[in-house]
């Protein structure tokens, strides 16, 4: 298994879970990020200071963690080379996740331990899909 | 308060998804590249993050069933529906679909920004087009109720 990180990967789902929970448990909503996209499209709408708020502080943690533990955070390594190939998977990750309502975070973190059958779908499904999608990239085309 | 919250909520979102090694693309596409099971090649790491995860929720659930509200507001506000729709389905597969071509869900794409040095070009282009899928679907769940009214 190539660059398998077990434990920090462990340690930052924790910290995951946390923020979940805690938005959870003193808000009382779901910490989903692309309903976050969504919300602050809508300046009048009544989630709006709230996901503006947590989508703010999300590379303010990375900002964070890079102050206080520089040797924790990764390269990223993204490929910018075929830029239509970017937009359009761009398109395609925000347009999908507001049409099932939910993405990785919403559906996976958030629905999963609570056991909503809509979310264990949706949650199956797109990873079946990007596992296919991996898949053709790399290995057909 | 509740304001204050959501920043510090998605503070430690972000602390985790960079810890966690998430806000690198290549990291997720490579758990995601099932064929390299079998060679050795593959990363399990994203499963990991949600063997931590998943936990913590699953007790933040019990203890929410002890509350009458949620610590900062009226009421909690989850999620009801449990009826399967194409919507979601199609929605979910096409999401699926995006996210193995960059490997860069929306809570990864937003987070990496300060992160992402030379990729920052890529990453603003991403996210703008993310940015601009959220509004279609938006635009496209309307556009129906307006029909009817016209």
């Amino acid at each position: 298994m190539q660059n398998f990180t077990p434990w920090v990967s462990l340690i930052g789902g924790a910290f995951i879970g946390v923020s979940a929970a805690l938005y959870l448990l003193a808000v009382g909503r779901i910490a989903g990020i692309s309903g976050f996209l969504e919300d602050v499209l809508k300046p009048k709408s009544s989630g709006f200071a709230l996901a503006a708020m947590f989508l703010i502080g999300l590379p303010l943690g990375a900002v964070l963690t890079r102050m206080v533990a520089p040797g924790a955070v990764p390269v990223v390594s993204l490929d910018g080379s075929k830029l239509p190939l970017l937009i359009a998977a761009g398109l395609l990750v925000g347009f999908g996740a507001r049409l099932g309502s939910g993405c990785t975070s919403g559906h996976g973190v958030c629905g999963l331990p609570r056991f909503s059958g809509r979310s264990w779908i949706a949650t199956v499904t797109f990873m079946v899909t990007a596992a296919a999608t991996v898949f053709v990239v790399r290995h057909i085309l | 308060m509740r304001l204050l919250t959501a920043l510090l909520s998605g503070v430690i979102f972000g602390i985790g998804l960079t810890v966690s090694q998430m806000v690198n693309p290549l990291k997720v596409l490579n758990f995601l590249d099932v064929a390299a099971i079998p060679k050795g090649g593959w990363d399990p790491s994203l499963l990991m993050v949600f063997v931590g995860a998943l936990p913590v929720m699953f007790v933040a659930y019990q203890l929410r069933r002890g509350m009458d509200k949620p610590l900062l507001a009226a009421n909690f506000s989850i999620p009801s529906r449990t009826d399967i729709d194409p919507q979601l389905v199609g929605g979910a597969a096409i999401f699926g679909l995006g996210w193995g071509l960059a490997g860069l869900c929306p809570g990864p794409a937003v987070t990496m920004l300060p992160l992402a040095g030379p990729a920052l070009t890529s990453g603003l282009i991403y996210s703008a087009a993310m940015m601009a899928g959220v509004a279609f679907a938006a635009a496209a769940r309307n556009a129906p109720a307006k029909a009817v009214t016209a």
